[in-house]
């Protein structure tokens, strides 16, 4: 492993850990602005982190070992979803441990964790919504592993590193399989991440959570893991999409000074991202929960096209 | 240059397919007029690069029609006849889309099969788009299958209509101008004449629903 390897791959790291909060601040932000309010400031996840890091943790009296296990897990996993997809370099030494396949696995271990602790409680909230977000999660995993295998189809591989940078260095040319990857992707990626069409990320009190659900037992620093897992969850979504449909500005292995130019290429395109998806937020209704079998149908149709259609047309 | 542009007739036809899908799963009838307007749009882009690419004339004046007629005619005149029928806002029940769905899936799968062989020989610029064509007409074929109101499967009829010009473009670079201008021709014609079969049907049945065309006695 050389050096530059190792400096780009904790670059990474730390870039995840510190941008993942702005970014659900810059999403909540613009969220408040196009509902005419004010907004609690971009930094308000790091204060609200802060604040829970420095709270007492309360644990049910029924809570097991997992119940205290899976906040760790969770973060744990989203960390390393994070160190391997190639936000600022392709040149990162753990990205041979995981390739896309592994990623979504990485993704699903946290997702059977935390619905595992939600269940252990045995509030009828927890299990509630533990089912709710088994239910999605297998519906949108097929979907986002066909999104993975047409990207793997048109760079002949199934590494994230090496699909970017074959997708960043081909001349170019208009992929409609891609198009219909990118649209998959992005459905996706709402329903992983608990947005406005398929769940509310800023109730606490309906019926109809799901992510909130999950979580109502946790509090203190347990609460602070999983919401800052939450945060790069999200981070690492908008990464991989950014870095397999819009993948110019990332640095490579035989340029390591392009890791300085990366930096400012990423929070201009997280910027403009997040600002989409505080659009597409605002601009669209939350669906009820039986309309979403239908709405990640919808995605994984769009994402087996886009297969097909690069099998037909060779692009 | 010339493998930006097939590029873009794929990308063309792409869109045709997924609206074709859209199409399918869509419950409001304005919202299938709208995306009918759009599928009509998407042949007429597709169309004038095929024209610009091969130096075809012809094509060029059917991309023209296909603008008047299916853009801006067809869809005006639909919107008057919700207006008209009161049917503006209809929502119609449509069970199961996933199922719906994975039968189009399928059948995209056949169309691209059956019409691989095909597009081996042809040597058109746009012979990839055929598969899509094929794959288009089935959906709306299926959609026309699916749906029980009267309007939406005049509009599945219309789309269909549009994946056989398009198929058509992509295997010969269209059809003689004077079976297209036959065709066009019979498209309004026929249009008007569902039109007026429409307020036949809800004249006699109090509803568009086609069912109650299957009861061939008053009970």
């Amino acid at each position: 492993m050389s050096i530059s390897g190792f400096f780009s791959q904790l670059l990474a790291i730390v870039m995840a850990l510190v941008l993942a909060p702005l970014l659900m601040g810059w999403v909540n932000q613009w969220r408040a602005w196009l509902q005419n309010k004010s907004g609690p400031g971009v930094l308000q996840p790091y204060r609200m982190l802060h604040k829970l890091f420095h709270k007492e943790s309360v644990l049910a009296e029924d809570a097991s070992s997992l119940f205290r296990m899976a906040p760790y897990m969770v973060f744990g996993c989203m960390v390393l979803a994070c160190a391997i997809i190639p936000t600022l370099s392709t040149d990162l030494p753990l990205s041979p441990a995981a390739d896309a396949i592994a990623l979504v696995g990485l993704f699903a271990v946290a997702r059977v964790f935390i619905s595992l602790a939600a269940m252990d409680i045995g509030t009828a909230f927890g299990s509630m919504g533990a089912r709710r977000e088994m239910l999605i999660g297998f519906l949108a995993e097929p979907a986002l592993l066909s999104v993975f295998f047409t990207t793997s189809l048109i760079s002949h591989s199934t590494a994230l590193t090496s699909m970017v940078e074959y997708l960043a260095h081909k001349e170019f040319a208009i992929y409609p399989s891609l198009a219909f990857a990118g649209l998959a992707f992005s459905m996706v990626s709402f329903a992983e991440n608990a947005r406005v069409p398929v769940d509310n990320p800023a109730t606490h009190l309906e019926l109809t959570m799901i992510h909130e659900a999950l979580i109502l037992e946790y509090s203190g620093r347990h609460l602070a893991l999983i919401e800052w897992a939450a945060a790069l969850k999200l981070f690492a979504y908008s990464c991989i999409g950014l870095a397999l449909f819009f993948p110019w500005g990332i640095a490579e292995a035989e340029a390591p000074l392009a890791l300085i130019l990366a930096i400012p290429a990423l929070v201009f395109k997280l910027a403009i991202g997040g600002f989409l998806l505080a659009l597409i937020e605002t601009l669209s209704a939350k669906m009820r929960i039986f309309r979403v079998p239908e709405f990640l149908a919808t995605a994984f149709l769009l994402a087996v096209i886009g297969m097909l259609v690069h099998f037909l047309l060779g692009a | 240059m010339s493998a930006l542009i097939s590029q873009l007739i794929n990308l063309f036809a792409s869109v045709i397919l997924l609206l074709a899908f859209a199409m399918l799963s869509q419950r409001r009838i304005i919202n299938l007029i709208h995306l009918y307007t759009w599928q009509g749009l998407a042949v007429v882009g597709s169309t004038t690069v095929v024209a610009y690419v091969t130096h075809q004339p012809h094509l060029y004046y059917s991309a023209a029609l296909t603008l008047l007629l299916k853009v801006l005619l067809i869809p005006y005149f639909l919107h008057r006849l919700i207006n008209r029928l009161n049917v503006r806002w209809d929502i119609e029940t449509l069970f199961n889309i996933p199922t719906l769905m994975i039968i189009g899936i399928i059948l995209v799968i056949f169309a691209f099969n059956v019409a691989l062989p095909i597009s081996r020989f042809s040597d058109t610029i746009a012979h990839g788009t055929l598969g899509i064509a094929l794959a288009c007409i089935l959906l709306s074929f299926l959609m026309m299958i699916t749906r029980a109101k009267a309007v939406p499967q005049v509009i599945g009829f219309l789309s269909m209509e549009n994946a056989l010009f398009l198929a058509a473009t992509s295997a010969t670079y269209g059809m003689p101008m004077v079976v297209e201008l036959g065709i066009a021709l019979d498209v309004l014609v026929g249009i008007l004449i569902s039109g007026v079969f429409m307020f036949q049907i809800r004249e006699q049945f109090d509803s568009l629903d086609i069912r109650h065309l299957e009861k061939l006695k008053e009970d």
